[in-house]
Formats: C-alpha cells, structure tokens, sequence
C-alpha cells in the first residue's frame, strides 16, 4: 500500500527507555541522521545519575529529546510530537509531557503485568483508554527485533539488545531520514564482532521495512532541510565544543594545553575528549582530587602552558583556595564550570546555572575573577576561545561556565574557518624590566597585566607567593598602603577588561520595545524562542545576552536604563539579578526556576507577556 | 612554551638531572642567596638545611634559572624565598600538586618540592601519596620537626602519643605517622632520611635524591628551637648519637655503635639489634625490589630514646617517571602525522555541506 508523505515544519521526538536500552545511542543516530539531512536541530538528553538503575524503575528512564525544522529553532522543544517509550516506566515517565494528538509508540513486549505493577500502573494503559488523547501504536518491538535476527544464531539476550536499532529503523523510516551514515556507524562500532555488526544492522533494516509495511503507520512524515548560511556543518555537544575550542586557543596561543581534571558529572567528557588528543600537544592528568587537578593546572601555567581545569560546582567548591592563588599569582588558568544542580551532590545529572555567585565572589579575600558564559552548545567553543584570550592577555584566572544542558545537547555548527580565528600569540618577559633588575609585578600600564617570566629564562629569576606582594617588585609585604594598592590594582585590572570585550548587544528589532528580557547562558535558547514567539503573536520585547559576567560590558548600564522593564529568567533564585540590582540600581524582575530542566520557550513566553501587561 | 623535541622512548635509569641544561660556569653557594631576609627564628634548624642546599646547588652543575623551588605553608616553606631560582610559595598542602604539573609541563626544569610535617602529612598528604605512587619527576624535602611552628606550637602528624601542647593540654591521642614508612608504602622509589645537623649526610642524600629519576622523598630531621626543642637530641649528642642512629649505606652490612660493635639482623618476625661481628648482621639493598626490608628498617626508628634510627637511602629503584611517559605518549601521537591539524579535527565527524 503507497503510504502518504506529510510535511511539517518541525517535528519534537523523545525516545525514551530503560538506562541499558540504548536510548543516548538511538537519539544520537537520530540526530546524525537528521544533522546530514540538512535541519536545524537541538537536542535533550536526560538520564539518571546510576549508572544502572534497576531495570524498569521510573528512576531509571533514560531519555533522549531531538527538536527539528525547517528553519532555525533555538532550543530542544517544549512538548514532545512523538514518544518512542521501550517500557511501561518510560511512559509514565514522560506521558505527561505529552501535548494531545501526540503519537506515542510502545514496546507492548514489555507491558507485562509484573512490570505495570512495579510503576504503580493498576491497569494496562494501553488497554484502559487513558491514552485516547494520543494517537498509541502498540508495537512488538523486542519480538520482532528477535525474529529478525534468528538467522544470526545469536542468544535471545543478545538478541534483544538490538530493539533500539529496530526503533531507530522504524523511526527512520517515519521521517524518512538517510540511513547510510547508520549503517557504517553500526559497522565501526562494533567492528572487532562483525556479526553483532550485522544482526544490529538486519535490526534497523527491520524497523525501517516495518514501516513501509504495516498498517499501523498510513503516513510518513518529511521535514524539509532548513536555510542556513553557505559553509560546512557538523552537529556538536557543548563539552566537545569546549574540547576544541580549547585546542584551538592552544594553537592560537602558541602554549600546549595542561589539564589538570578529576572526573565528575557533567564535565568528564571534556577529560575524555582532550585525553584523545595528545598530537596536539595535549597533556591530560587525571589528578588524585580536584584540588591537585586545579594545583597542577597551576603548576603548569607558571612553566608557560595553557592551564585548564575542568569539574563543576561541588569541584570549583574544592578548587577555590587555588584559584585564590592564581589571582594573587597572577598567572593565566581557566576553570571551566560545567554547572549542575545543587547545592552539594544535588542533582549530577540535571542542569542548573546557580554557579554565578560562587563564581563572582567564591573565594576569601577581594579576589575579582573574569567569567565568560556559553549560551548554546556550538557557542562553548567561542567561549573557550575567549576564557583562553582573557587569561592570557590579562595573566589571571578566567572561569568559563557552561551547563549540563549546553554539555549533553548538541545543534548543527558552522565549523569556523581556522585562519579567521583571532591570533592571540602570548609574549614571554625575556628581560630585566626595572635597572638591570626583573620586577615580576611590574605591570603593563594598559592591560595592568604583569610579565610573565618562565622558568628556565636566565636573570629572571624571581618568587611567587600566596603573600601580599609589594607592587613591582613582587618581595613580600604587609606594609597597609600596599595592600590597599595591590587590592585595587587586582580590582581594576579586571573592571579593565569592559574597554577589551564588546557592548552588549541588544535584539530589538520595532525598537519599540519596553520590556527587555536579559540573560546569560544556556538560557539562551528558551528566552530566544520565548521572545520570538511573543513577537509572533504581535508583542514587542527586546532581548540581550551576556557573554561576560565580569565585567559586563561597558554599555550594560545604559542598555538596560532604556527599558521600563528588565525581566531576568534564571535556572537560579536571581544570582544574575542580584548582580544586576547591586551594580546598575536596576529594580529588575527576577523568574526563577530550578527544576534541574531548561526553560520551556511557552512558559517563558507567558512570563514575558505578563511583565509586558504591567509596564 | 613548547618542548617539541621528541625524547628518547625511555629514560630510565638516566639522571634526574638528565634533561637539565648545564650551567656555562662554575657556580658557588652566594648564587643561590637572594637579597631577602631570612625570617626563621634564630637557631631554627632550616638555617642549615637552607645554607646545606646553597651549597649543594652548584655542585649539580645546572643552571641556575632551571631550578624550581616550590613549597606550602608554614615554616619550612618559606624556603623559595631565599633560593636565587624560580620560587612558588603556594599553599598549604598543594606543593606536590603543583610541583607535578610543572614537571610534566617542563622537562628541562629540575623541581624541588619543600614542606613540612603538617604541610606534607596532614593537610597535603593526599597529594603527597600520590606524587610518590605516580613517579614524577621532583624533589620532594620533608621538614619534619614533629611540631606546627608557624601557628606556634600545636602538635603535627608525627608528635608522638601524648604530647602536650596548646591544643592537647592533656596530651595528644593520635598515632604519628612514620615519614618514611608512609613514602614506602606509598610506591615511593626513592625514599631517604637525613638531619638537619649533618651538612655533609644531609648533602649527600639530597645529591642522591635529585640524580634519582622520579619521585624522590627526604624526610630531614629538624630541630624546633622554639616549640619543640631538642627532639633530635639523641641523635645530635655525641655520647648517645653513635648508639641511636645506624647509617644504611648499599651494599654495605648494617652496623652501628662505637666501631660498629652492633648490628641488625632480620630474623622471623622482624630486625633484631645484634653484635656487629654476628655473622647475621645483614647487607643493606636500597636496590631490592621489594620494599618489604626497608620497610622493616623504617619501624626501627625511635628518636623518643629508645631503639635505633637508621638515616641514609632507604629505597632507590628504577620505574619510569611519570612525566617522561606521559611526554612519550605525545611523541607518539605525533609519530608519523606530526603535530595536529586544527581544521581537521574541527571537520572530523559527519559533516555536512550548505552552498
């Protein structure tokens, strides 16, 4: 029977299942698919933080959200178009994300008494009606995944493993994606078993033939390429963005880079990933703690290397008496802040931005540290690029913050060129600076930055120190004048940076706008689809974006003074805001959420409105 | 900064100092002075170890901008402050930590880590563990005066049970740890004792300890004048110092006392003090592979007046240091296809075309 072919404009899948179920693999399948076909994208994953929940638990549904179009989207979707749930956990889990009219497919394998019960379920949804609001196709995908590969002489485990591939089939059929890039990728990874290989590749050909056969599905769906600037893309995570971007300052910088880490969730996979490339000149050190991994990062900076940490908050908690240390040193580091819930263990897996603070002010003493924001996944390799030029311009530690949300997500990247990247070559002090003598604190009269002298220089020779230092000479001092200068010097060095970073920008395109909707982060995405979608039903409101946190932006006073209304959402309880009330008098309107999940664009739509019927 | 050079697979076995430019001309101790003021207490004991040091620099033959002083906090690590080299006065504990990225980041650097009981054992002793285990090539010099001077006289990691001081009025509970026995178990391949007093002893271990490729550890006696006063004494006293303290040296029988009329023999069980014309006195191997023995030697010690305290070179092994491996890895990578390409990496994934 010839199926009929619909298009839509954007479709939002989450596929959703036990954490062994391979949900994370077939959701990045499908993103690669839907990434080569030329769509805008963005995606959600979101799993426990066990390892191995037991099997069919709600706590242990794992789930992957992929948001695509025809034209550019800015975040991974508020209400999911269809489910793919792999067990009854997995729908209760996520039914009630479900706008009505949603198609929900189910593996009804699965749905056996003893695991309905085990999710409370007293009677069988799928049988119950209370799935009428949604279009349910009941599919037997473990046993047809086995039938399929009975040839194979695989064990049923085995066999069973491969039901993902043959959603993913299904699902690529559905929405009519390309399917080679799969199959090779199924190919390579299981490349040492080539009949595992096989039998996941017969899978994901079963679930595709599936489609074009049954009676359960009379249309598929095509969802057009969308328009995007002329170049090469790829989709990319935030943590691999970071990954690269860094490897890029290190290239643009002319210093190898030294990471200093200790794994912990959301950061590890930048570990993982700048481990791999040691051609680069990469040295990775997985340190005993997070304190030794910050230490040796540090260690590293003063012998001339690029100097990274990475962790997140429960880290940077740990890190923070070094950090102090590089601002008295004044030697370039960057900590990168891969930002989840907490406060303590909190939530590991869940993203949160209520770092800010600790950040800002996490450290004994006047203690000014530049931080530099990601606002989507492909951004967080600018962002390294710009934590690496402000560290080494200015010799002082710079956070960069991201999130679990930027970390795990992904979109389409326009890969940059590399020769435009910025040429931020580092000058070494090779001479005595003050008669014949060197001053390590004797300051460059612009930037305030200090010379840095490296190890191994001849008649350089000089001590570094956790004690006050006397300006210019760097000897110790607990004279009270100096330290008030020392304490200001620092201060100013770091209020210096506005003249060295770009004015806010602000997107208002009537500019008619009275409200104006102020963000930092991965906030970006959700304010960006929420102001769009009040300026489509007619409203005006303006919106801005914070690369820099500290400073901000020279002209960050008087953006804000223009509007009657600023309005700051936050996956805080108003770090951001408090910032903005104390240092501009701005009475702004602080939203706040931390439920360990992104902005929906819809909710935050509604909040802008409101603010604009008050103004 | 980057060090390009391809090193050879392996360099075990070769000096410390291997990788260590040379000084042009002879150096002498007045180099390594700096114009600041030392500021410990008259008749502290790092006096000593800091002119011991001065003087041993220059007999390494490197140069002087290729040495790295780095310490902790307290007393001890005020030391950089006085070396004419590149110094860090870091804080409290993170010395190793901070010392390890350096030497991994810097071949050509010879880095020395100074700290003391409570810096290295109590606050630091995590990093301390586990710059011993991982073979990185430094220096580590362990101060110990059994005694916080800095914060003026609290008991440290090594006091022994029941030392009273401002903060245990009624006398300390807790167990000292054993400098060296802790290095010990701690995978260390390089584990020493000197003390403070005994420029020439203290020199030789020091040599000893910097020509050792990897992590090297010296636990140093060090008088306290202030706060703990006299707690080597027994070991300084010419009338008790012969019958106190044996000095190990490889290769050669463990004996001790006037004319070495003592001895120790390993029996079942454990050493045992003998005659030193006992067939049995055994042959000191600070080579052996196991640590089991210098271990053994480790539990000797007793500067509370009883038993004997050995002093020398406990334990020197060859492993590979870690900071030579980890730059061999790099070769590696770089074997064949050189450094990396920034625009490939950045297009290394599925990647598709916009006109």
């Amino acid at each position: 029977m010839p199926k009929q072919l619909h298009e839509l404009d954007r479709v939002i899948i989450r596929f959703a299942g036990d954490s062994g179920d391979g949900m994370q693999l077939t959701g990045d399948r499908f993103t690669s698919e839907t990434a080569a076909f030329g769509n805008d994208l963005s995606t959600l994953p979101q799993f426990p933080a066990e390892i191995r929940a037991p099997a069919g638990t709600i706590f242990g549904v794992s789930s992957f959200q992929l948001h695509f179009a025809d034209h550019d989207i800015m975040t991974p979707g508020d209400r999911p178009d269809v489910l793919v749930a792999m067990n009854p956990a997995a729908l209760k889990a996520n039914v009630g994300d479900l706008p009505a009219g949603a198609d929900v497919i189910v593996n009804t394998d699965e749905f056996t008494q003893r695991n309905l019960t085990r999710v409370g379920y007293t009677a069988n949804p799928l049988e119950d009606g209370s799935l009428a609001d949604y279009h349910v196709h009941a599919i037997a995908l473990t046993s047809m995944t086995v039938t399929a590969l009975e040839s194979f002489g695989l064990g049923k485990k085995e066999a069973e493993r491969a039901k993902n591939m043959f959603a993913l089939g299904l699902l690529c059929w559905l929405y009519n994606r390309p399917t080679e890039h799969t199959r090779e990728f199924i190919e390579q990874k299981f490349a040492k078993s080539p009949e595992i290989a096989k039998a996941n590749v017969a899978a994901f050909e079963a679930g595709w033939s599936f489609g074009e056969t049954t009676e359960a599905f009379s249309v598929r769906y095509q969802v057009k390429p969308a328009p995007m600037p002329s170049g090469v893309y790829r989709n990319i995570t935030g943590n691999v963005a970071l990954a690269y971007g860094l490897i890029a300052a290190s290239q643009l910088t002319g210093l190898d880079i030294f990471l200093g880490s200790y794994p912990i969730t959301p950061a590890s996979d930048i570990l993982h990933e700048l481990s791999k490339h040691k051609a680069f000149g990469v040295r990775t050190f997985q340190a005993e703690d997070e304190i030794a991994g910050v230490g040796a990062a540090l260690g590293a900076a003063f012998g001339g290397a690029l100097g990274v940490t990475t962790t997140s908050g429960p880290g940077v908690a740990l890190k923070t008496e070094t950090i102090g240390l590089a601002v008295t040193l004044e030697l370039p580091l960057i900590i990168c802040d891969i930002q989840r819930g907490g406060p303590s263990t909190g939530l590991p897996t869940k993203t949160e931005q209520a770092d800010l603070l600790q950040a800002m002010f996490g450290r004994n003493g006047e203690a000014p540290v530049p931080i530099v924001a990601a606002r989507s996944p492909a951004d967080c390799f600018d962002a390294a690029i710009e934590a690496a030029r402000l560290a080494t311009k200015y010799r002082v530690p710079v956070f960069l913050l991201s999130d679990g949300y930027l970390a795990n997500g992904s979109e389409p990247w326009h890969i940059p060129d590399v020769t435009t990247l910025p040429d931020l070559t580092v000058t070494f002090a090779t001479e005595p600076n003050h008669d014949g003598e060197f001053w390590p604190y004797l300051r460059d009269p612009e930037t305030l930055a200090r010379p840095w002298a490296l190890p191994g220089t001849p008649g350089l020779e000089h001590r570094i120190g956790g004690l006050e230092k006397a300006d210019g000479s760097g000897n110790i001092s607990y004279t009270p004048d100096n330290h008030d200068r020392m304490v200001r010097l620092r201060d100013l060095e770091v209020d210096g940076i506005a003249r060295d970073i770009p004015d806010l920008e602000v997107d208002d395109p009537s500019g008619q706008a009275r409200v104006l909707v102020l963000g930092w982060g991965s906030t970006y995405g959700p304010i960006g689809a929420a102001v769009r979608s009040v300026r489509n039903s007619g409203g005006q409101v303006a919106q801005a974006h914070l690369r820099h946190l500290n400073p901000f932006p020279a002209n960050t006073g008087d953006v804000l003074r223009r509007y009657d209304k600023v309005l700051i959402p936050e996956m805080n309880l108003g770090q951001l805001a408090l910032l903005i009330r104390a240092r501009y008098l701005i009475d702004a309107v602080s939203y706040n959420q931390v439920r360990g999940a992104p902005f929906t664009g819809d909710e935050l739509a509604g909040v802008i409105q409101d603010v604009m019927r008050d103004v | 900064m980057s060090d390009g050079a391809a090193h050879p697979v392996s360099l075990l076995g070769q000096s410390g100092l291997a990788l260590i430019p040379a000084a042009d001309a002879p150096q002498n101790a007045k180099d390594y002075k700096t114009d600041q003021e030392v500021r410990w207490c008259p008749g502290c004991g790092d006096y000593a170890i800091l002119a011991a040091v001065q003087g041993l620099m220059p007999d390494l033959g490197i140069k002087r901008e290729n040495a790295v002083f780095i310490s902790g906090i307290g007393c001890s690590s005020r030391f950089p402050y006085y070396m004419n080299t590149y110094g860090m006065h870091s804080i409290h504990g993170r010395a190793p930590a901070i010392a390890t990225g350096l030497a991994s980041a810097r071949p050509d650097l010879s880095v020395f880590v100074i700290t003391g009981d409570g810096d290295g054992l109590s606050i630091g002793g995590n990093h301390l563990i586990h710059a011993l285990r991982r073979n990185v090539n430094i220096t580590i010099l362990l101060f110990n005066n059994r005694i916080y001077g800095l914060t003026k006289g609290q008991y440290s990691p090594t006091s022994e049970v029941g030392k009273i001081t401002k903060s245990t009025p009624m006398g300390s509970l807790d167990q000292p740890f054993n400098p060296v026995s802790l290095a010990l178990g701690a995978e260390a391949t390089f584990v020493g004792r000197t003390i403070d007093s005994d420029r020439k002893h203290l020199q030789g271990v020091l040599r000893a300890a910097v020509e050792h490729r990897g992590a090297s550890f010296v636990e140093i006696f060090q008088n306290c004048n202030i706060f703990n006063d006299g707690a080597f004494d027994v070991l300084k006293d010419p009338d008790s110092r012969e019958s106190a303290m044996v000095r190990l040296e490889h290769g050669q029988p463990v004996r001790f006392g006037k004319d070495g009329e003592k001895g120790i023999k390993l029996m079942p069980g454990g050493m045992q003090v003998c005659a030193g014309d006992d067939p049995d006195v055994f042959v000191h191997d600070a080579h052996a592979e196991q640590p089991a023995i210098a271990f053994m030697l480790s539990r000797l010690g007793n500067v509370d007046g009883a038993g004997v305290t050995p002093v020398g070179i406990f334990r020197s092994v060859q492993r590979p240091a870690y900071d030579d491996l980890l730059r061999d890895q790099i070769s590696a990578a770089q074997q064949g296809g050189g450094r990396g390409d920034l625009g490939r990496l950045l297009t290394s994934a599925d990647t598709w075309q916009i006109a």
